[in-house]
């Protein structure tokens, strides 16, 4: 009897025990079971929580057999795809049923779906030569981009490290981590071919988001991972850590792929620069404030006109509190807006923009509910993996009980089919437990364009704050004009001058000067802004059509192998039990 | 349903083909046609049972009949009485969860179990004489009525057998004879058989269930493959072509087989899951076999003891010269009669049970290799329809992946 078993009986089949017990399993001569046997049978661990299941789905790596890079081209080179889809392929083959199958017409693609696919393997932006399923990630994104073929840059995030901040007081300072940032490239920006490494913490990533977030308005930036809120207990603990870190290399990879932010100061300089990341930090809200208070008198009536805010800075978004009181304008004229106050001046392409905006949100409220399905599709397949491997396990043990006790002929011939029967359950077991590895690395696709959307709404959202720059400046120039001209008429009507009037007046006018400069700077960043959004959103359509037919492709060449081999196993069975048939009794 | 009880059978219980001269003889039974009668609490399945037959005992060639399950249970119970050491087939559950009772798969389980108990007596060698089949497959619905209740509550329920059967096991000495020894076979090879029943059911019991499970993970992925379908088409329609249309086509796929995993859910169930759950029933009904052996032993080893004393009693009273003699004479012979009975009674238990094993091995790895072949038939289908359905999209996929 198996080595599990306690005198209690089954009253429950203790799953890690049948995972030992399928390791250890004894198949039989059949040389076809042997790579399978050894396989690493505890891939799927969790049973609880269905997300982690999916996350440690994605990272199980299976020992035996080669990389699982089938669907995604392992390398460029050509050389090195072919050997380890030989070994995969032969490790899985069966014997001529196969071929002999008549269900299925040759070739079949038990056989063929393992070798390399040229979709993308010409134009990797993310050289994937390691096998790593994270990288598979992000490499199911990558598409041909307009740059030469020979380009790329790959992002490992590694070696996360506790590190104290120095401090002067007597309790010290916190504690945080960091992680090591490696880049290896070969992109002319970065200085040629090259390889280099800094060590940056999370709030360092927050900088660089920040930074490109205003650098880079109306762009589709991808969003970067969470702030979490968590007690720094948590934040120390090594599952923390280690999402985090998955996290991080993911953002970073998604930001190398951006034809346009790869090639960002920014960028180069979080991954460059040893030491303190030279970025400007975001500050907190406090200072914010006070800056705020303190800018925008200075922004709207200069400081002894020369030193006037540069009016870049005025067509900066007000962000985050910094320039609260121009938060509080803009808030009010956004207001005005919704009430029909003032009608912004640009309601033509309103329309197609408020189209767009709206085809993006059924969009993605679309793809959320299909990367739900997804998700339970992918318990689904993992389920019936594990139900029908316990079965089989259930009916090896049946066979032993059989051939130990058996006393008649009858019960080993029954021993025997129970035994046939097992052995392809449990293959069958293992197929779908692959399968669904696939699976899950193909609909993932899903997820990552969820977070695209955010970034497409951050897009959006630069647009609009920056139409509203615009018409906050607007509105404001028709009531500095009336005050003139209410000074002047005022003042005209005093004999001699009005000479506090004639000065207000001089200083109202330099305000208007200053807002129509800064209007017409807003009206072209709001320009380019719109520009980018277009340009970026016409790129992200594309690449995710493509992103998708490939996720689609992938996820069906996968379901056909594997229904393939799995159809080939139990065909054996049926035919080793042919003499049971009865619907060909025709005596 | 397909039912294998279409086949005429001849005494002897192999099948014969439609086109055997008519004068073998057979007995043929369908149990078919379940119909809810009765109200409210009341409510109950009645199954039309169909008997085809050339025996002479039998009322003509085809007599139709209503019955519902206590008749079954009826019978079952009159043939555990008098054929004692024959494996009575076992019976479906009697009760069910209430929601359930009278739903639709629930009655065709049952009456797919109810068509093979009644066959499977009719199969059988010595069953097939008995006097309560006939009644069963031909007596009018009052007089089954009569029948069965005459007999509630005399025959012993199965929770007793069990309880005969613990003791038995239990190797607990007779306190009333005052025996030092437990009143039980000790023979190598009835242990032998008695641990194997044990230990079978357990691990078909755990077979079974994971059966059942399995049945469950059809139906799960069948609807999760429906909804992925849905949302995939909704998605599709988003975006432009040519994804649109590869959504769109990919969600239909999706959907038709989720009707494909629904179907070999319900075979998996009728046709895999409930021959093992048979498999169990029909250990447990051995089960109850042992235990009315180790009644019939316990009776035979007691009487022969008393037997024995009486015996030795009477010869003292006959060295005496007592004048009790000739009473103790009566009292030795009609105890010695009674011991043979006993006697005989268990050999043929012993005897029957020889026969039987042999006759379940056989039957069980016949039936199980049925059910192992349909159920591999299913899965290849099943594989092979997900394989051509999901091929039937790669032409176009392949054709607009490359950007």
């Amino acid at each position: 009897m198996m080595g599990s078993e306690n005198a209690d009986g089954f009253e429950e089949t203790n799953l890690n025990a049948t995972k030992e017990d399928m390791e250890n399993l004894d198949l039989g001569v059949d040389g076809d079971d042997d790579p399978l046997k050894k396989s690493d049978v505890n891939g799927d661990t969790s049973n609880s929580g269905y997300r982690s299941a999916m996350s440690t789905l994605s990272n199980v790596r299976d020992p035996l057999s080669p990389p699982p890079t089938v669907m995604i081209p392992a390398d460029s080179d050509p050389l090195l795809a072919p050997s380890s889809y030989e070994d995969f392929r032969s490790s899985f083959s069966s014997k001529p049923i196969s071929s002999d199958n008549s269900y299925i017409e040759p070739p079949s693609y038990a056989d063929v779906i393992f070798s390399p696919f040229d979709e993308n393997s010409d134009s990797e932006i993310n050289g994937a030569d390691d096998s790593s399923l994270h990288s598979q990630f992000s490499d199911s994104l990558s598409r041909s981009p307009s740059s030469s073929s020979s380009d790329y840059i790959k992002i490992t995030v590694s070696n996360p490290q506790k590190e104290q901040e120095t401090s002067n007081s007597i309790v010290g300072g916190n504690t945080y981590i960091t992680y090591q940032i490696t880049t290896r490239t070969n992109l002319p920006d970065f200085g040629g071919p090259s390889e280099f490494s800094v060590r940056r913490r999370f709030r360092d990533v927050v900088t660089l988001a920040d930074r490109l977030a205003e650098s880079y308005r109306g762009f589709c930036i991808p969003p970067r991972p969470d702030k979490s809120v968590v007690e720094s207990q948590v934040m120390q603990k090594q599952e923390f850590v280690e999402q985090r870190r998955i996290a991080l290399e993911k953002y970073l990879r998604r930001l190398s792929a951006h034809p346009v932010i790869r090639n960002s100061d920014e960028l180069k300089v979080f991954l460059q620069v040893q030491g303190k990341l030279p970025l400007p930090m975001s500050t907190d809200v406090a200072s914010r404030m006070l800056d705020g208070a303190v800018k925008l008198p200075k922004q709207l009536f200069g400081e002894g006109g020369a030193s006037a805010v540069p009016v870049h800075e005025v067509v900066q978004p007000a962000r985050g509190g910094r320039d609260l009181l121009r938060l509080f304008k803009e808030l009010r004229q956004s207001v005005s807006n919704d009430w029909g106050g003032s009608k912004p001046p640009v309601v033509e392409e309103d329309k197609e923009f408020l189209e767009k905006k709206e085809k993006m949100h059924d969009l993605e409220q679309q793809i959320i509910n299909a990367s739900q399905q997804a998700e339970s599709l992918v318990k689904a397949q993992q389920d019936m993996g594990e139900t029908m491997g316990e079965l089989g396990l259930a009916f090896i043990k049946l066979t032993k009980f059989e051939n130990e006790e058996a006393a008649y002929n009858s019960q080993r011939t029954r021993a025997n089919d129970m035994k046939n029967l097992a052995t392809a359950a449990v293959k069958a077991s293992r197929f779908y437990r692959e399968l669904n590895s696939q699976t899950v690395k193909h609909l993932d696709t899903l997820h990552e364009y969820l977070g695209m959307m955010m970034a497409v709404q951050g897009a959006f959202a630069d647009r609009s704050s920056a139409l509203l720059t615009v018409q906050t400046l607007l509105s404001e120039l028709p009531s500095l004009q009336t005050r003139v001209e209410k000074l002047e008429a005022a003042s005209s009507k005093v004999f001699g001058g009005d000479k506090s009037r004639i000065r207000k007046i001089e200083e109202l006018k330099e305000t208007i000067k200053v807002t129509e400069d800064a209007k017409n700077v807003a009206i072209r960043e709001y320009e380019r802004i719109k520009e980018n959004n277009r340009s970026e959103v016409e790129r992200l359509d594309r690449e995710r059509r493509a992103d998708f037919m490939n996720m689609m492709k992938g996820f069906v060449v996968n379901q056909v192998g594997y229904a393939e081999k799995m159809g080939n196993v139990w065909a054996k069975v049926a035919e080793e039990t042919s003499q049971y048939d009865r619907e060909k009794q025709s005596s | 349903m397909e039912s294998t009880t279409e086949q005429p059978r001849n005494i002897s219980g192999s099948m014969q083909s439609p086109r055997s001269p008519s004068s073998q003889p057979y007995l043929s039974v369908s149990v078919t046609d379940p119909v809810k009668l009765g109200n409210g609490v009341q409510a109950y399945i009645s199954y039309r049972v169909i008997t085809k037959t050339n025996l002479p005992e039998y009322q003509g060639p085809e007599k139709i009949v209503i019955r519902r399950y206590s008749d079954f249970v009826w019978l079952r119970d009159r043939l555990f009485e008098k054929y004692k050491g024959i494996f009575i087939p076992p019976l479906p559950e009697k009760s069910a969860v209430e929601k359930f009772r009278f739903s639709a798969e629930f009655i065709e389980m049952r009456r797919a179990a109810l068509d093979i108990f009644v066959n499977r007596i009719a199969l059988h060698p010595e069953l097939q004489q008995s006097e309560d089949l006939r009644t069963f497959l031909q007596a009018d619905e009052e007089t089954m009525d009569r029948f069965r209740f005459q007999e509630t509550g005399i025959f012993k329920k199965p929770a007793d057998l069990m309880q005969m059967f613990r003791d038995v096991q239990s190797k607990v000495s007779d306190a009333v004879l005052g025996k030092e020894k437990p009143v039980e076979e000790t023979t190598a090879d009835y242990e032998k058989l008695k641990h194997y029943i044990f230990e079978l059911e357990n691990h078909l019991a755990e077979a079974q269930k994971h059966a059942y499970r399995l049945v469950k993970r059809h139906r799960e992925l069948g609807q999760s493959l429906l909804d992925f379908g849905k949302a995939v088409k909704l998605l599709g329609a988003c975006e432009g072509e040519p994804t649109g249309k590869a959504f769109s086509d990919l969600g239909t796929k999706s959907e038709l087989l989720s009707i494909k995993l629904q179907k070999e859910a319900q075979q998996v169930l009728m046709n895999f899951e409930e021959p093992l759950k048979d498999y169990v029933r029909y250990v447990q009904s051995i089960k109850a076999t042992i235990a009315e052996r180790g009644t019939a032993f316990k009776q035979h080893c007691e009487l022969a003891e008393t037997t024995k004393l009486k015996e030795i009693n009477l010869d003292k009273l006959m060295l005496t010269r007592s004048d009790k003699v000739g009473e103790a004479e009566i009292e030795y012979r009609e105890i010695k009669a009674e011991s043979e009975e006993a006697t005989r009674r268990f050999e043929r238990i012993v005897k029957r049970m020889e026969e039987e094993i042999v006759r379940f091995q056989e039957q069980k790895t016949e039936e199980m290799g049925v059910a192992f072949h349909q159920f591999a038939k299913g899965q290849a289908r099943l594989a092979n329809s997900v394989a051509d359905a999901w091929r039937s999209l790669l032409p176009k996929l392949e054709a607009s992946s490359t950007v």
